[in-house]
């Protein structure tokens, strides 16, 4: 039980992370579907932190750059969406897909030339990230996963910057109306999409193993993630909870072989399929109510009002 | 003299020059990271190669170029066909791995003949990518979303079966691999009436020229009939084409199912040919021939006769991806090259837009300010109509 | 420095499109606290001038001036600085958004960051009271009626301390009666200094609210005037170029049977709530044209939605030429003899990125003429197409293979209407069919329905326009809240008592309208 409940921890906290930064990105107008590539380019950039940093460290140093690490070039990566969408006012969904798929290749081919091999594992340290509390095993994550939650919260709600953004993303027209720079509270969205993003994705990857296959990508965790966002409703609060429920389902294929979900003898795959079957269903059950930011997929062009 | 500078001018060749350029700026990305990673190879053992593709190693590469070409025409007519209805088929991949699983189970556990093979294939593609056609169609669920999740799903399912704890007949446990149909069930190979011999290579089968008979069929069907007026008139702009008596939920189920089919077929194209064999435990991520397709389908700005082109040029530099010295280059660098030209894809708008006005500009002004805007490439968004006018 | 006796001048602005000069050497001046009118066509560039002063557009030539001092606007942040405001023709509101939030967009009131809605909140109850702006600040937007939402954006402006208002076509969504409240509104605003432009091309409202008026036709000024030195004939001639006809040419109608019958039909709403039309029974006979009048968003859409089959009805029955359609599919009841000149010619009429030969077929590529087993015939469609364009005299720059999106405006209403007439129907439903076109389009629309009408066919056309509505029809059916609460005879009813059943405050008995 112990042991659902951290893989339920790890999970929830890295698909509440991930949704989050959709929510700011969609939010303020632009699809992000680049979050699963998003999330590849933080861990990479997290475990590349992790294995150039001199041993010996203090753990706070660690900790502090890599996850730093894994935020900004999970900002930068997303910059590549930005520019495309915003910018150029390019298909968000196509040029979010290529950011995925560019994502993988990319990582590969640096962790590749990284390692000086055809080898595409990374090997890391990850007890810096991890500490007990009454026999749970918990990480650093958590914490700041809870932290960003509920400073979402609070700057989508109380600031003055949270109703901007979402003026953005219900009604450019409105907001540029009243002197609100669309195409920067757009690209703000987008890279805070981008840094909760790539963090998101070194805390899927760390605390649960200390060797990462990049060939897998985060097979499907971004996307998931979407879903969350979708389910949560684009807001905080609810994203929350919608990422626990989400991550009961994911994290029953890491406990299926050392639990009596063994004896069932169904294979991995079944569990693994298994959150992506849970996001369909729900999906279908709550489409009628769900209610995306109006203007979100559209590009904004000033000339156009 | 006229036609000549009215072709200048005209929407296709626009949307070849903006092709042509975002191909260029790929290879040249591609191009760069080669020289970063070693300056002293780049050429011989990496870019030249690239360039080179199938060609470097004559006739068996040619061949397999080939080989790999037939179903990547299918991913992107799969693709661009869902364009013409206005939906972005991501799922071609998902289609592509339900047809690949039809078109085994046909041939090992019914030892079908291969042409009754490609059509379980097809059918297998087809119902797949009718699920995500129905979601949009019923309950308005963004096909993205859906055909994303139907992606997964499908290639655990997949997976499950075809392996089935080691014990499945698909499964050949000394290799790791379902059954190689060449020495196991060669009734399910499609034939190849010599070009095996031809190029040296026995997966070079008729598969092209059937993937190329497609395509011209579904140019006549997007162009010439009334079928595909009515998949245009949805894509375009699905409340009008409501207003004209369409049955748009139909129209979308139908585009889908097509699609579906179509990537199907290309597994099947594929796994019929004996190109490869499927691989349930190291199968962890999509089938990269789906995302190819979409690549194939924005190269030919979703025209069923460009894809059979697309198809050879993206086919041509992944093939000369994975012949560079694989010691020096990751083959990953292919992936990077297709990627960006996706990427760049994405905003070949902008570029149509910048050719078209830089040509109206030096002809006679336009009598309206309207048709100096870019025509949308394709009806990818779903605002066209909500717009007031103004 | 003596005081200016303009607040705003704006001299010889010239703004270009890409093929289109749409004004051409423009000269406005607004006198402090005077109520200056715009007058133009649609089409004119009074919206486009406008955007010019609030720093939406930036001209090719001429300058502006606050208090004669030469200023630059570069966007509407600009604008809002030299306390410049404008309620745009079709609201910036963000409809998730409270009143209150929607206000202090833009200029929030925050403490490093952080909103203060409190001081806010207070601000705008007492610019609410003052002007008579009756606001609710923590409802949202899309909970709010039009009026409340046009308060909203007056509110904006105050809030800002504006005191130089655009309105750009503020009385088109409301009644009579809103519309002389807002008028009042506007007295009272230009009375306590501020100084407004008021954008129309409602001859009535200028003549009863504007001190001087600038009219602008084809991009040119064509020149200013006191509202109390001239009338309406010279009005509408500046406006237009020509004498206008405010009368449509027709003779007495001569009603045949029923086309349409309509038996208790109710439609649900989108958004849940009470249904969108309930239990509405009417019928229109052959050669008579009637039509349903009623403020925007009481239910007409909907009834024609439920009428054309673009959405379900919920109950009721629907009848044309006596064969039940009510619950047939669309291409069946075209079939039956229904056309139809939607309501938004880009998202229902036209497939904007279609050819213009395209659109003609757009309900009858099926026809046997127009395909072979699934194949198109593409001969007989361009000689179609050919046909009504040259009879209809449409006007686009490739003929039949124009693009449908780079047409005109009234080209393209030109090319629905030769459409759905060509079908030869037996009922014609136009909605709002001449909604945002000049006065040479709306002759030409309206003579087209009085057409049918003389040929026998039935007419059903649905109107906001209380100029159509009063001059067009033979019978009215006044629409409020989703029911019909009046049938009257446009030949013996006043605005003013139609504005009345519009607006809700009067409804007849249903044996009473029988008569």
């Amino acid at each position: 039980m112990l042991l659902l409940l951290k893989y339920t921890l790890i999970s929830a906290i890295v698909l509440m992370l991930v949704a989050l930064g959709g929510m700011f990105s969609e939010r303020s107008g632009i699809i992000n579907i680049a979050l699963e590539g998003i999330m590849v380019m933080g861990a990479l950039a997290g475990i590349i932190a992790l294995n150039v940093l001199p041993s010996g460290t203090s753990s706070f140093v660690i900790i502090t750059v890599s996850v730093l690490a894994s935020a900004i070039v999970g900002g930068i990566y997303s910059a590549l969406l930005g520019f495309a969408s915003i910018n150029l006012k390019a298909d968000q969904t196509i040029g979010g897909t290529a950011l995925n798929l560019l994502a993988t290749a990319v990582a590969m081919v640096i962790v590749k030339n990284f390692n000086g091999s055809q080898s595409s594992k990374l090997n890391y340290n990850n007890s810096p990230f991890l500490f007990d509390i009454g026999g749970l095993s918990l990480n650093v994550f958590v914490v700041i996963g809870l932290v960003i939650l509920v400073v979402s919260y609070i700057v989508l709600y109380k600031t003055k910057f949270g109703l901007r953004l979402m003026a953005c993303g219900e009604h450019p027209q409105a907001a540029d109306s009243v002197g609100i720079n669309v195409y920067k509270m757009r690209w703000a969205g987008v890279i805070i999409s981008g840094m909760l993003g790539g963090l998101g994705g070194f805390a899927y990857v760390v605390p649960a193993v200390k060797t990462w296959n990049f060939e897998v990508g985060v097979s499907g965790m971004g996307f998931l993630a979407l879903a969350v966002m979708i389910f949560g409703q684009w807001k905080p609060h609810r994203i929350f909870f919608a990422a626990v429920f989400f991550a009961v389902f994911k994290s029953l294929a890491n406990i299926s072989d050392s639990t009596i979900l063994a004896n069932l003898g169904w294979s991995s795959n079944i569990y693994d399929m298994m959150p992506f079957i849970a996001s369909m269903v729900i999906l279908a059950f709550t489409s009628k109510k769900s209610r995306a930011p109006k203007a979100e997929g559209i590009p904004y062009d000033k000339g156009q009002r | 003299m006229d036609s000549v500078k009215r072709y200048f001018k005209s929407d296709s060749f626009i949307s070849l020059a903006a092709s042509l350029i975002c191909v260029a700026i790929g290879l040249l990305i591609g191009l760069l990271l080669l020289i970063i990673i070693d300056p002293s190879a780049f050429w011989d053992q990496g870019f030249k190669r690239i360039l080179l593709g199938g060609f470097y190693m004559k006739p068996m590469g040619v061949g397999r170029e080939i080989a790999t070409t037939a179903p990547l025409i299918m991913t992107g007519l799969s693709v661009a066909f869902a364009f013409k209805t206005g939906l972005f088929n991501i799922g071609a991949a998902g289609q592509y791995t339900l047809g690949a699983f039809g078109a085994i189970l046909a041939a090992i556990v019914f030892q079908w003949p291969w042409w009754l093979c490609l059509i379980v294939a097809t059918v297998f593609g087809a119902l797949w990518g009718a699920i995500p056609g129905i979601f949009k169609a019923y309950l308005n669920i963004n096909e993205v979303i859906t055909s994303i999740m139907f992606n997964w799903i499908g290639l655990y399912a997949v997976n499950t079966i075809m392996y089935g704890n080691g014990t499945s007949p698909m499964y050949d446990a000394n290799k790791a691999k379902t059954w190689s149909l060449r020495s196991v069930y060669p009734d399910a190979i499609i034939p190849d009436f010599g070009l095996g011999k031809l190029f040296m290579n026995n997966s070079t089968t008729i598969a092209i020229f059937l993937a190329i008979i497609v395509a011209i069929v579904m140019y006549i069907i997007v162009n010439k009939t009334t079928f595909g007026y009515e998949l245009k008139a949805c894509g375009f702009n699905k409340n009008a084409a409501k207003y004209a008596g369409i049955n748009e939920k139909k129209s979308i189920i139908l585009s889908m199912t097509i699609a579906g089919a179509l990537a199907g077929f290309g597994a099947g194209l594929y796994y019929l040919s004996g190109v490869a064999e499927w691989n349930p435990l190291a199968s962890t991520s999509l089938p990269a021939m789906g995302f190819n397709g979409i690549s194939v389908a924005l190269l030919a700005s979703s025209n069923p006769i460009g894809c059979i082109f697309s198809a050879f040029l993206i086919s041509h530099i992944t093939i000369g991806g994975s012949l560079m010295n694989a010691n020096i280059f990751p083959v990953e660098i292919a992936n990077i090259v297709t990627g960006v030209i996706i990427y760049l894809c994405a905003f070949t708008m902008l570029f149509k837009g910048k050719i078209v006005s830089f040509m109206t500009r030096k002809s006679k002004k336009a009598a309206e300010k309207e048709s100096v805007l870019p025509a949308s490439p394709e009806p990818v968004s779903e605002n066209d109509g909500k717009e007031s006018e103004k | 420095m003596a005081e200016a006796e303009y607040v705003i001048e704006m001299l010889n602005i010239t703004k270009e499109f890409p093929g289109i000069k749409a004004n051409d050497n423009i000269t406005v001046r607004l006198k402090k606290g005077e109520i200056h009118a715009l007058l133009g066509e649609n089409g004119a560039g009074k919206s486009t001038l406008m955007s010019v002063l609030f720093g939406l557009y930036q001209p090719e030539s001429g300058v502006i001036k606050k208090d004669g001092v030469e200023v630059k606007i570069n966007n509407p942040n600009d604008a809002t600085a030299l306390h410049i405001g404008m309620v745009h023709q079709h609201f910036k509101l963000v409809e998730v958004f409270t009143v209150l939030d929607n206000i202090i967009l833009g200029v929030e009131p925050n403490k490093m960051g952080f909103l203060q809605k409190q001081g806010a909140r207070r601000k705008v109850l007492e610019l609410s009271e003052k002007y008579g702006l009756k606001v609710d600040p923590d409802a949202y937007i899309e909970n709010c009626t039009v009026g409340m939402q046009q308060r909203t954006e007056i509110l904006k402006m105050l809030y800002r301390d504006n005191d130089i208002l655009i309105f750009d076509e503020p009385t088109a969504v409301l009644t009579p009666q809103e519309i002389t409240e807002l008028m009042q509104i506007m007295k009272n605003l230009a009375a306590e200094g501020k100084s407004i432009l008021f954008i129309t091309h409602k001859l009535n409202e200028i003549m009863a609210v504007a001190d001087r008026v600038t009219v602008l036709r084809k991009g040119k000024c064509i020149g200013t005037v006191n509202v109390k030195d001239t009338n309406k004939e010279e009005l509408s001639r500046m406006m237009v170029g020509r004498d206008v006809q405010f009368e449509v040419e027709k003779c007495e109608s001569h009603p045949g049977e029923v086309a349409l019958k309509v038996e208790d039909l109710s439609v649900a709403s989108k958004n849940g709530g009470k249904d969108a039309v309930r239990n509405v029974s009417f019928d229109v006979k052959k050669g008579e044209i009637v039509c349903i009048a009623g403020i925007d968003g009481n239910g007409q859409t909907e009834l024609v939605y439920g009428l054309t089959g673009l959405e379900r009805v919920k109950s009721g029955k629907i009848e044309l030429c006596g064969k039940d359609i009510t619950n047939d599919a669309i291409i069946k009841r075209n079939k039956s003899g229904m056309s139809h000149i939607p309501e938004d010619r880009h998202k229902h009429g036209l497939v904007l990125d279609f050819s213009l030969e395209e659109n003609m077929v757009l309900e009858r590529y099926w026809e046997p003429r127009f395909q072979k087993n699934g194949f198109i015939d593409f001969k007989t469609r361009r000689e179609y197409s050919d046909k009504l364009i040259e009879q209809y005299d449409i006007r686009s720059g490739q003929g039949s293979i124009t693009r449908a999106r780079s047409m005109s405006g009234g080209n393209q209403q030109k090319a629905i209407v030769a459409r759905e007439i060509d079908k030869n129907p037996e009922l014609l439903i136009a909605v709002q069919p001449t909604r945002g076109l000049d006065v040479g389009a709306i002759e030409y629309i309206h003579k087209q329905l009085v057409a049918q009408r003389d040929e026998g066919k039935a007419v059903l056309l649905v109107s906001l326009e209380l100029e159509e509505v009063m001059s067009v029809p033979d019978r009215i059916l006044v629409m409020y809240e989703g029911e019909i609460v009046g049938e009257v005879d446009p030949k013996k009813i006043t605005v003013e008592e139609l504005g009345l059943y519009m607006a809700g405050a009067k409804r007849d008995k249903r044996e009473e309208a029988a008569e």
